[in-house]
């Protein structure tokens, strides 16, 4: 690539890179259409410990428990949830930071948790991760051009010696930095760029999958959009997988093709954008849609809102049952002996609406909770406030009751699950 | 009005040169109404409230002229006296970070009653029957026996709903909130706004939020201030600015952001980067970035231009601005 290649063409060039490198890196035969990225059961416990010498285990801090979704070639799969739920352990075990404590992660339909040696190298060269901060991600003591080609020190094959100077400032370019700013150090640049630097960074070895865990959560409003734009034009350009994972629901939306809703540690949710904002079924989902602040003033007395009683459990406490059931107002006796699976609800099963999609509620219902431009001149009468599974939360102003239906969800949790299950 | 910024100047002496922080913000506040100030990062929206509160670090801050007055009494002319006590009862701050703001060795009923034993003259036992009450009223479920704990006991939702309940212990008139919903989630968030908004209407009290986040301003607010480099660029009421910004640069926010309720296709980025303090871009502080930006726009420094009797405008094409949709 020369001088004169700027912008789109920058990229258009990389792609071919790209491929030929792809091409090396795939061994075995694997289906077109399959997804890439097959992950079931995945689990990730921390063990609590108590003492000093003799180290007794005295439970555990099950971030990530149970996850099951899949991952199509040239995708991108959001991931929402609140903080704690377990988004970034997930990611971490995608790209091997983390060592998961079960389940499987299929790459091309071959299980690399038992990979390991060369055959694990080759498949950590394709999944790629970009990093939430960009001010603490970044070493301050690496110029930019190192910061970038420091990857190639582990994969070499992907870039011998002489040509890595030319991939790091085309990278730069791809990005939309200027490759002329290889040598100076990451104070010197912006939050937005330093972004880049950091995707470009991602970018460097070729990979297929991406996996960016809140690239934009630490950027301004403008700033943010002008990443979001990046990431969204490698993504067509370099036929890129994106696993992106926030807690904006907005960002979330305009950027995926699916989204997955997490909840203490699981995936309660999951469907297309469409399915999952205009359709949710599951309680959790609608309540987290309808607390984003929409930045349209008309929708204000419209919207009804779902204000959540308590906190969320703590991961090393996780009620039985439904783990949601501590805040879900819907709760029944149900909800606390069995375990929602994630499936099709039974009631959608024969329907062909867009509320036919994973949902792991016994009681999975659709509920309007996205003010619509067309909508909001008639907001939906079928399930209002009048409903009366909607009393114990108001629309606009909490009820005095204070705490959740159960108020100690950590506490009576063992009783509950003796009895019912045993 | 119950508090009134007139053209507000502070610097920073640094190591680098003198940041222009503060360049001329004016902006009023009523009782009972919430004026959002909105902003990127670094445009001054929390030096002029700590410039209000006068918790302003000086030196290396510095007020270079201005005017803040206080139900109609200029507070840079007060004493530092009278200044603290109009700080601690009859205006208050709530920060982002409440944990940082707690004091983490004192428990949060020992911080709550505090204020009544030194305002008001209470005795302990007095207060802590205070701070019982107000833990209740801010919903921190089995307050009575949770009183003697310490700030890290408390969820992160919790500890704002407490840093709130010492904001209003007294009942001021005025509160600053700067962000005080960002680090929280989304249903968090919900909560702490919901009863942000409750108890400021009971108590009929001003509130001046600052935030970036255009959807907490769409929601709660009655004006909006729009700050840039340091300088109010427009005023308005909600569903005005909403509907037809006047300046390019609040135009540009708005349309740069992902909505909740439509796939959209590219974003509107607002091109460049945000203005380096120590070197203000003469003329409109905005001209580099602009896309409606004309000669004039380098050399002179549009005034803040009356739209109509409650906008305001900082930018010599305001008129084209709203036309231009
Ligand atoms: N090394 C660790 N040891 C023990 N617990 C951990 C460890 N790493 C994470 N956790 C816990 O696991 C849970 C999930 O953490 P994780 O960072 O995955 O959440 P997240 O969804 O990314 O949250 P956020 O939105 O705040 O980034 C949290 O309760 C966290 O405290
Ligand atoms: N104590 C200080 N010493 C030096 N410079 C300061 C100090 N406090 C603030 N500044 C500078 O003043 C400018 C305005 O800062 P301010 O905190 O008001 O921004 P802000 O609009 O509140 O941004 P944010 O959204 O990031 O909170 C910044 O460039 C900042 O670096
Ligand atoms: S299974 Fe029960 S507790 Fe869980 S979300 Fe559904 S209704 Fe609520
Ligand atoms: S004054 Fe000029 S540069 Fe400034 S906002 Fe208006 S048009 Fe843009
Ligand atoms: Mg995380
Ligand atoms: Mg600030």
């Amino acid at each position: 690539m020369n001088a004169e290649d700027t912008g789109r063409e920058g990229v258009a060039g990389g792609s071919t890179l790209l491929s030929e490198a792809r091409e090396a890196g795939r061994e075995r035969p694997y289906a077109e259409g399959d997804p890439i990225l097959e992950v079931r059961g995945l689990v990730k416990h921390y063990p609590l410990t108590r003492g000093i010498l003799f180290k007794k285990q005295i439970g555990a801090v099950k971030a990530v428990d149970g996850v099951d979704f899949d991952l199509a070639a040239g995708e991108t799969l959001g991931i929402v949830g609140e903080s704690g739920c377990g988004k970034s352990t997930v990611a971490k075990m995608l790209v091997h930071l983390e060592p998961p404590t079960g389940g499987v992660i299929r790459y091309r339909g071959e299980d690399v948790t038992k990979l390991s040696g060369r055959a694990l190298r080759a498949v950590r060269r394709n999944i790629q991760m970009v990093f939430q901060d960009p001010y603490t991600s970044l070493n301050p003591r690496m110029t930019v051009g190192d910061i970038i080609g420091e990857p190639y020190e582990i994969h070499p094959e992907v870039a011998p010696k002489g040509s890595r100077r030319q991939k790091v400032q085309d990278l730069l370019d791809v990005v939309g930095l200027n490759p002329e700013y290889i040598n100076r150090y990451p104070h010197q640049f912006s939050g937005g760029q330093r972004q880049r630097i950091g995707i470009a960074r991602g970018l460097a070895l070729n990979p297929e999958i991406i996996v960016a865990d809140e690239p934009v959560s630490a950027l301004d409003v403008s700033v943010q959009a002008q990443v979001v734009n990046l990431l969204d034009r490698l993504q067509a350009e370099f036929d890129l997988s994106f696993l992106f994972i926030a807690h904006d629901l907005s960002i979330v939306r305009h950027i995926s093709d699916r989204v997955g809703v997490m909840y203490l540690g699981r995936i309660v949710e999951i469907g297309t954008d469409e399915e999952i904002y205009d359709h949710p079924t599951h309680p959790y989902t609608q309540a987290l849609l309808s607390a984003v602040p929409v930045p349209d003033p008309t929708a204000r007395e419209h919207r009804e809102r779902i204000i959540l009683h308590g906190d969320v459990p703590s991961p090393a406490n996780i009620p039985s049952g439904c783990r949601f059931r501590t805040r879900c107002w819907k709760a029944q006796e149900r909800c606390r002996l069995e375990v929602p699976l994630l499936a099709v609800p039974a009631v959608f099963r024969d329907s062909e609406t867009p509320a036919r999609h994973d949902s792991a509620c016994h009681f999975a219902e659709e509920k309007q909770v996205v003010p619509h431009e067309g909508l909001r001149e008639t907001p939906a009468e079928d399930e209002g406030p009048s409903s009366p599974s909607s009393s114990p939360f108001s629309s606009s102003s909490p009820s005095d009751e204070g705490p959740p239906p159960s108020p100690s969800p950590g506490r009576d949790d063992r009783s509950a699950e003796g009895p019912g299950l045993g | 009005m119950l508090l009134e910024v007139r053209d507000l100047h502070v610097e920073f002496h640094t190591r680098d040169g003198v940041a222009k922080a503060v360049n001329g913000v004016n902006y009023s506040v009523a009782e009972g109404e919430t004026l959002a100030v909105l902003g990127e990062s670094g445009s001054g929206k929390s030096v002029t409230a700590q410039a209000i509160m006068g918790i302003l670090d000086m030196p290396p801050g510095k007020i270079r002229g201005g005017e803040i007055f206080f139900r109609d009494r200029d507070l840079l002319k007060l004493k530092p006296e009278e200044r603290r006590r109009i700080r601690g009862q009859e205006m208050a701050m709530i920060f982002q970070d409440a944990l940082s703001s707690l004091n983490p060795v004192l428990s949060v009923g020992q911080q709550l009653g505090e204020m009544f034993v030194v305002h008001r003259g209470m005795s302990r036992g007095d207060a802590k029957v205070k701070a019982i009450e107000l833990m209740d009223r801010v919903r921190i479920p089995a307050a009575r026996q949770r009183v003697g704990d310490f700030p890290h006991q408390f969820s992160g939702g919790m500890r704002q709903r407490i840093m709130i309940a010492m904001a209003m212990a007294l009942e001021p008139s005025l509160i600053i909130a700067d962000e005080p919903t960002t680090a929280l989630d989304v249903t968090v968030q919900a909560q702490v706004m919901d009863l942000l908004a409750e108890l400021q209407r009971e108590l009929n009290m001003g509130l001046i939020l600052i935030t970036h986040d255009l959807g907490v301003v769409a929601d709660v607010a009655d004006r909006i201030a729009v700050m840039y480099a340091g300088r109010i660029v427009e005023t308005s009421p909600v569903h005005e600015i909403y509907k037809a910004p006047a300046h390019p640069y609040t135009k540009g926010l708005l349309r740069s952001i992902p909505r909740l309720d439509q796939k959209g296709q590219e974003l509107y980025a607002v091109k460049g980067l945000p203005p380096n303090l120590l070197h203000i871009p003469p003329g409109c502080a905005f001209h580099p970035r602009c896309p409606m930006a004309q000669a004039v726009c380098r050399t002179d420094v549009p005034p803040l231009y009356t739209v109509d009797e409650e906008r305001r405008s900082a930018c010599h094409f305001w008129k084209e601005t709203l036309d231009e949709r």
